[in-house]
C-alpha cells in the first residue's frame, strides 16, 4: 500500500516523522483522514485525538491547537502539544478535568474571560488526553 | 599598613567568593546547554510557522482580521522580556535602558506607552516608570508554551480594545555565547509577510492547488494568535540562553578578578610578613647591640 509521510511537530520538537498507511485528524471543521496522494490541503486542528495506521497497528495520539499541511505526499501537524495514548497519565488527566471543571464553575460567576478561556482549554485537553489514553488501550 | 591577620582573612574571603563564581560559572554553562537544546528544537516549529504564514498572508489584506489591523498609533505597549535573576553582567541593563530609550521616544512623538514585562528584572527596572500595565514573574526558569500564551492573550486583547495600536516586543538575543543583543521587533500589528516580486504570482499558484479548510481568512484567525504565541515563547528561549551565557560571562569575568585580587593580597601579606619578620629581627639585634653595651 502506498504510504504517506506523518511528521507531527510541536514547540519542544518533533514528536513523530515516519511513513504511515492512513491519518486521521481532528480538524475544526470535523475529523478528516489522509490516504497517500492527497491533494495539497490546510487545515486547522482542535484539540483531540490523531491517529495513523502503519502496518495494521493503530497508534494515538492526543495533539492541541495548531494546523496541518498536506503537500508532496507529506503531511506536517504543527500542534502545540502532542502525546502518545499510551505514555498518557490518565489519573492526572482526570484530576486536571475535575480542576478544570471547577475553575470553570468559578470563572463563570467572575466573568473573567481569560480564566475561563484557559479554563475551557484545559478542560478541553484534559477530555482529549483521557478520550486518547482509553483508545489506546483497545 | 593593614595587620597580617586582616589580609589574610581578606584572602580567604576572596578564595570563597571565587569557589562560588566558579560554581555559578560551572551551573551556568550546563543550563546554558539545556536552553539552547530548547532553541535547537523549537527552530522545525517556528521555521514551519513562518513558511506557512508567508504562504497564506502573501496576498492578503488584514483588513478585516482584527490582529493585522493598521491604526493611527496613539499608544503603545511594549513588552519587555528579562531574567528573572541577576548577576549576569550588563544584560538586562542593556534591554532596560533600550526600554527606556524606546519609552522616550515614542513620548516625545506624543504617543501613549505602557509597558508589559515578563521576568523579575524588567519588572524591577521598569516599575518606577509607573506604566506597567501587567508584569509576568518567576516563570523564566520553567517556561512553557501555555506561559506564553498567557502573556500573547493579555496583549492581543489590549490591541483589539483599542487600549493599544501598536505592540513592541523588546528582548535579549542570543547571537553567541559571548555576544547577546538587546533586539526590538514589532508584534502587532501582524504584518503580511512580503515577499519578491513574483511572490504573489506565486502564491495564486498555491493558493489554486491548495484546499483550505474552513476558508484562509477563518485559518488566519486561528493561526494569527498562535503567531503571536510563537513570537512571544520565541523571545523568552532566547532570554533564556542569552541570560545563561551572559551569567557565564560575568563569572568567568568575577572568577578572574579574584585571582587578580587573591594575588594582589598575596603580595601585600608576603610583604607584611616580611616587614614584620625585619622587624622582629631589628629588635633582636637592637637587643643584643644594647646589652653588649
Amino acid at each position: 500500500m502506498a504510504q504517506i509521510h506523518l511528521e507531527v511537530v510541536t514547540p519542544s520538537g518533533p514528536v513523530i516523522s515516519d511513513d504511515v498507511d492512513i491519518v486521521t485528524a481532528p480538524g475544526v471543521g470535523g475529523e478528516f483522514g489522509v490516504l497517500a496522494n492527497h491533494a495539497p490541503f490546510l487545515s486547522t486542528i482542535k484539540t483531540g485525538t490523531l491517529n495513523f495506521k502503519k502496518d495494521n497497528q493503530t497508534k494515538y495520539l492526543m495533539v492541541s491547537g495548531g494546523f496541518s499541511e498536506v503537500s508532496n505526499n507529506k503531511i506536517t501537524f504543527l500542534v502545540e502539544s502532542a502525546e502518545y495514548g499510551h505514555a498518557i497519565d490518565v489519573d492526572r488527566a482526570m484530576r486536571a478535568r475535575e480542576r478544570a471543571e471547577k475553575r470553570l464553575a468559578q470563572a463563570e460567576s467572575q466573568t473573567e474571560k481569560i480564566n475561563r478561556i484557559r479554563a475551557e482549554a484545559a478542560l478541553q485537553r484534559s477530555i482529549a488526553r483521557i478520550r486518547t489514553a482509553e483508545l489506546a488501550k483497545q | 599598613m593593614p595587620g597580617l591577620k586582616d589580609v589574610k582573612d581578606k584572602i580567604d574571603g576572596v578564595a570563597k567568593t571565587s569557589q562560588i563564581t566558579k560554581a555559578m560559572n560551572m551551573v551556568a554553562s550546563a543550563k546554558l546547554r539545556g536552553a539552547q537544546e530548547k532553541m535547537e528544537s523549537f527552530r522545525p516549529y517556528s521555521e514551519k510557522f513562518s513558511e506557512t504564514m508567508g504562504d497564506l498572508s502573501g496576498g492578503m489584506d488584514g483588513g478585516n482580521l482584527p490582529l493585522m489591523e493598521v491604526r493611527e498609533v496613539k499608544a503603545v505597549e511594549i513588552v519587555v522580556v528579562t531574567s528573572d535573576r541577576g548577576l549576569c553582567g550588563s544584560f538586562n541593563a542593556h534591554i532596560l535602558s533600550k526600554a527606556r530609550n524606546l519609552m522616550q521616544q515614542y513620548e516625545s512623538e506624543g504617543k501613549k506607552v505602557s509597558f508589559v514585562t515578563v521576568g523579575n528584572k524588567a519588572h524591577q527596572g521598569l516599575k518606577r516608570t509607573g506604566k506597567i500595565r501587567a508584569s509576568f514573574k518567576d516563570i523564566m526558569g520553567t517556561f512553557q508554551m501555555f506561559n506564553a500564551r498567557e502573556i500573547s492573550m493579555g496583549i492581543s486583547e489590549g490591541f483589539i480594545n483599542g487600549d493599544s495600536d501598536q505592540v513592541d516586543l523588546i528582548y535579549g538575543k542570543f547571537h553567541s555565547v559571548a555576544v547577546q543583543k538587546p533586539e526590538v521587533e514589532e508584534l502587532l500589528p501582524i504584518k503580511p509577510v512580503e515577499g519578491e516580486e513574483d511572490a504573489a504570482e506565486k502564491k495564486n499558484e498555491v493558493s489554486g492547488a491548495y484546499i483550505y479548510e474552513p476558508d484562509p481568512e477563518e485559518i488566519m484567525e486561528v493561526l494569527l494568535p498562535l503567531y503571536l504565541n510563537v513570537q512571544v515563547y520565541h523571545a523568552m528561549i532566547e532570554v533564556g540562553a542569552s541570560e545563561h551565557a551572559a551569567r557565564m560571562t560575568a563569572m568567568d569575568n568575577a572568577t578572574n578578578a579574584c585571582k587578580d585580587i587573591i594575588a594582589e593580597l598575596t603580595q601585600l601579606y608576603n610583604k607584611a610578613r616580611q616587614a614584620a619578620i625585619t622587624g622582629e629581627l631589628m629588635d633582636i639585634v637592637g637587643g643584643a647591640e644594647a646589652l653588649k653595651g
